[in-house]
């Protein structure tokens, strides 16, 4: 009834206004950012090139798995479109033993942590429950139970601190999973036990089609203090501010100053996946509003003012980009099918009496086609 | 060999586990100084540091959550549910992560995880203080759900649990903390199986199944009824998920008859399921209905009530007369 104007309150859930860290301006514009600065003094402009490329990459990922699923090769495709600043900024940031539970979003996280590509697809064409060996990258799978991971992340932070370890666990939600229990029980007891995490929310303004005004009725960032959490508030599509910030929190995090909230205030431009329609329920304009700060063209122009934008960097990243998602494409259509004895393994780890005997008799069932098929071939 | 309490066979079995391992940790409410509210972990935290024995937030479902990164991280958390009445906020956890991380990673990731549940009736509580939820968790799988009864078992099973590489709910009958027993702390926990039957009294005419709470209860019933010239067999299912049906089949295709009892609630229980489970192994073999005592199909009552709704050493003896077509209360009805 009254979301307009939550939504039109200044500083507001939707407002991407005051208080918002922003080091590359949506025109290109490198701006000064004192207290952020020194974190990024190192990011020269081959560095930069990079985060661009990287952009380019998991957005071109994101497009030929969409294009996957129109298909018919994937059941189902969740897009990050509009999100790679705040995914590639972070993700980069990350050390290889700090550990990730993300949602199932995250797709250009997964891909700075050196996922195989085509164990990004392996669940949405239906082949298994998840992709990939997690202690492999340091990333959990992909959690699809809103929230349920801030917990997992909360906990695995609990047992580095008691290792005497300086890696951090990071994990990844979106503004919905904010009104969740399980992201409030996880800033509790991460701030209880001071424990070296960082939840890095992508408020992307939508969760399926509830406006962020529904979730949260002033920033999001503003809650972390009242448990205890240093947080910020960062231009989800500014790559380098998003680095800086997620610099920032893990630097406390090593060493010994507990947890940090990000709030990375971004757009979903696409649908919430494949199987959902945004016209239903979302302003054309508001879209338009948010093309304008897209983070790819933001860095684009910047690229350029430094004169590193030119004809043969961006041949090179559209070949990049090409030669992944040919990659992504023959991993996909490649991949072999699950053996229907599969859909027994690894319910436990060891030998379970009811699922053995029930794997038995279904076996016998299957079989029982099997010997007639034989006798008619036989006849 | 050792007198212990049930209470404190918990207590040296979870010592024990964490003298072998310095990956056991303990988590949940209350039980660092003050032992827990039944002072199963009492001492533990004084001996083993706040490092290993955590009290947590009240908020089960961080505890679970937090747990299963714990164990992503390779530990194995044994977390403690104050009461069985308060294990529903965690339940998404549990049913949604706990249950189903090494089937979602493919094995890759293992959930050594034990569920500490007090659990059942019978101590004249208030709501929510008193229930059997253990249902709920036997329909899920990936988990494993075993409850003790008596003190050997639960000073043996608990290390079982925590040794297992599957998630282990642990449900304590919280009724008989104080009972004594001789515990043999010497023994090794690996020599043997929680997920066997152990036969509890011999008989020849009926078969009783039960587990945890009622089984001093059933043991005694078998005797009241020797001394009426029924011979009855006790099981003692130890492990609710996996049932070892081969143990309950082998007397049931002996005595012919089969009657079941918990203090859970009778519909969609443990009873239907292991009815329905020998009913299909040896309907031949049976013959008399298998015969379900239980609770009722109600919220757990107030306590001036609560011994209605838990059966007892007489209501099992009438399921006993019922399942051998002797004359009980329900006598005329069944035809």
């Amino acid at each position: 009834m009254a979301l307009k104007n939550i939504e039109s309150v200044p500083g507001g859930p939707g407002e991407p206004g005051s208080g918002l860290i922003q080091l590359i301006t949506a025109d290109g514009v490198r701006v000064p950012e004192p207290a952020y600065d020194a974190l990024v003094a190192d990011i020269d402009g081959a560095a930069l090139q990079g985060l661009y490329e990287d952009m380019v990459v998991v957005r071109r990922i994101d497009s030929e798995a969409t294009a996957l699923q129109r298909q018919g090769e994937l059941a189902l495709w969740p897009p990050l479109l509009g999100q790679e600043a705040a995914q590639i900024g972070s993700g980069r940031a990350l050390r290889s033993d700090d550990f990730v539970f993300s949602s199932y979003r995250e797709n250009a996280v997964a891909y700075c942590r050196g996922v195989d590509l085509t164990d990004i697809l392996r669940v949405w064409r239906g082949n298994a429950s998840s992709g990939w060996d997690p202690y492999a990258i340091n990333m959990a799978t992909p959690q699809v139970i809103i929230g349920a991971q801030a917990l997992h992340a909360t906990g695995y932070a609990m047992g580095i601190l008691n290792d005497g370890d300086d890696a951090v666990a990071v994990t990844y939600f979106g503004d919905g999973a904010t009104s969740q229990g399980d992201v409030n029980e996880a800033m509790v007891f991460a701030a209880s036990f001071q424990a070296p995490v960082i939840f890095f929310c992508q408020n992307n303004h939508w969760a399926i089609s509830e406006p962020v005004g529904l979730q949260a009725h002033v920033p999001i960032a503003n809650r972390a203090p009242g448990f205890g959490i240093p947080s910020v508030r960062v231009d989800g599509n500014d790559v380098l501010a998003c680095l800086a910030v997620t610099r920032q929190a893990l630097a406390r995090a090593r060493s010994g100053g507990g947890p940090t909230f990000i709030e990375a205030v971004t757009y979903r431009m696409g649908p919430h996946t494949t199987a959902d329609d945004p016209t239903r329920y979302r302003d054309a304009n508001e879209l338009e509003d948010w093309a304008a700060k897209d983070p790819l063209k933001r860095l684009e122009a910047h690229l350029d003012s430094l004169g590193l934008f030119d004809e043969a960097f961006t041949a090179a990243v559209k070949a990049k980009a090409d030669a992944v998602a040919a990659e992504l494409r023959a991993g996909c259509l490649g991949m072999p099918e699950p053996a229907p004895s599969d859909v027994f393994k690894h319910v436990y780890s060891t030998p379970n009496s009811w699922l053995d005997r029930q794997q038995d008799h279904y076996e016998r069932y299957l079989s029982s086609f099997a010997d007639s098929a034989s006798s008619d071939g036989s006849s | 060999m050792s007198t212990l309490t049930f209470g404190r066979a918990i207590n040296a079995g979870l010592r024990r586990a964490m003298d072998n391992d310095p990956k056991v940790i303990l988590m949940g409410e209350d039980i660092g100084k003050l032992g827990g509210v039944f002072r199963i972990t009492d001492g533990l935290q004084k001996d083993f540091g706040a490092h290993r024995v955590l009290d947590t937030p009240l908020a089960e479902a961080g505890i679970m959550g937090t747990a299963v990164g714990m164990a992503y991280r390779g530990y194995r958390p044994v977390v403690e549910i104050q009461f069985d009445g308060f294990i529903y906020p965690a339940f998404d956890q549990i049913v949604c992560q706990v249950a189903k991380i090494h089937y979602r990673t493919q094995g890759a990731v293992k959930m050594p995880i034990t569920i500490r549940v007090p659990f059942g009736g019978g101590i004249g509580s208030p709501e929510h203080h008193s229930e059997s939820p253990e249902a709920y968790f036997t329909h899920t799988s990936g988990l494993r759900v075993i409850s003790p009864s008596n003190p050997q078992d639960a000073y043996t099973m608990i290390q079982q649990a925590i040794s297992s590489d599957d998630p282990v709910l642990y449900f304590e009958p919280k009724r008989r903390y104080h009972v004594k027993g001789e515990v043999d702390e010497g023994s090794d926990p690996a020599a043997s199986s929680m997920e066997k039957a152990r036969v509890v009294t011999e008989g020849s005419d009926v078969t009783l199944v039960t587990y945890g709470p009622l089984v001093p209860t059933a043991r005694d019933a078998a005797v009241a009824a020797g001394d009426d010239g029924v011979s009855v067999e006790v099981i003692d299912l130890r492990s609710l998920a996996p049932i070892d049906f081969e143990t309950v089949e082998a007397s049931v295709r002996k005595t012919g008859r089969l009657v079941i009892t918990h203090e859970a609630a009778q519909s969609g229980g443990l009873g239907a399921e292991i009815a329905a489970s020998i009913t299909e192994r040896c309907f031949y073999h049976l013959e008399h209905a298998p015969v379900r005592v239980t609770g009722f199909d109600i919220p757990y009552p107030y306590s001036k009530l609560e011994f209605h709704h838990l059966p007892d050493l007489d209501r099992i003896l009438d399921g006993v007369d019922r399942v051998l077509g002797r004359p009980n209360s329900l006598s005329g009805l069944e035809r």
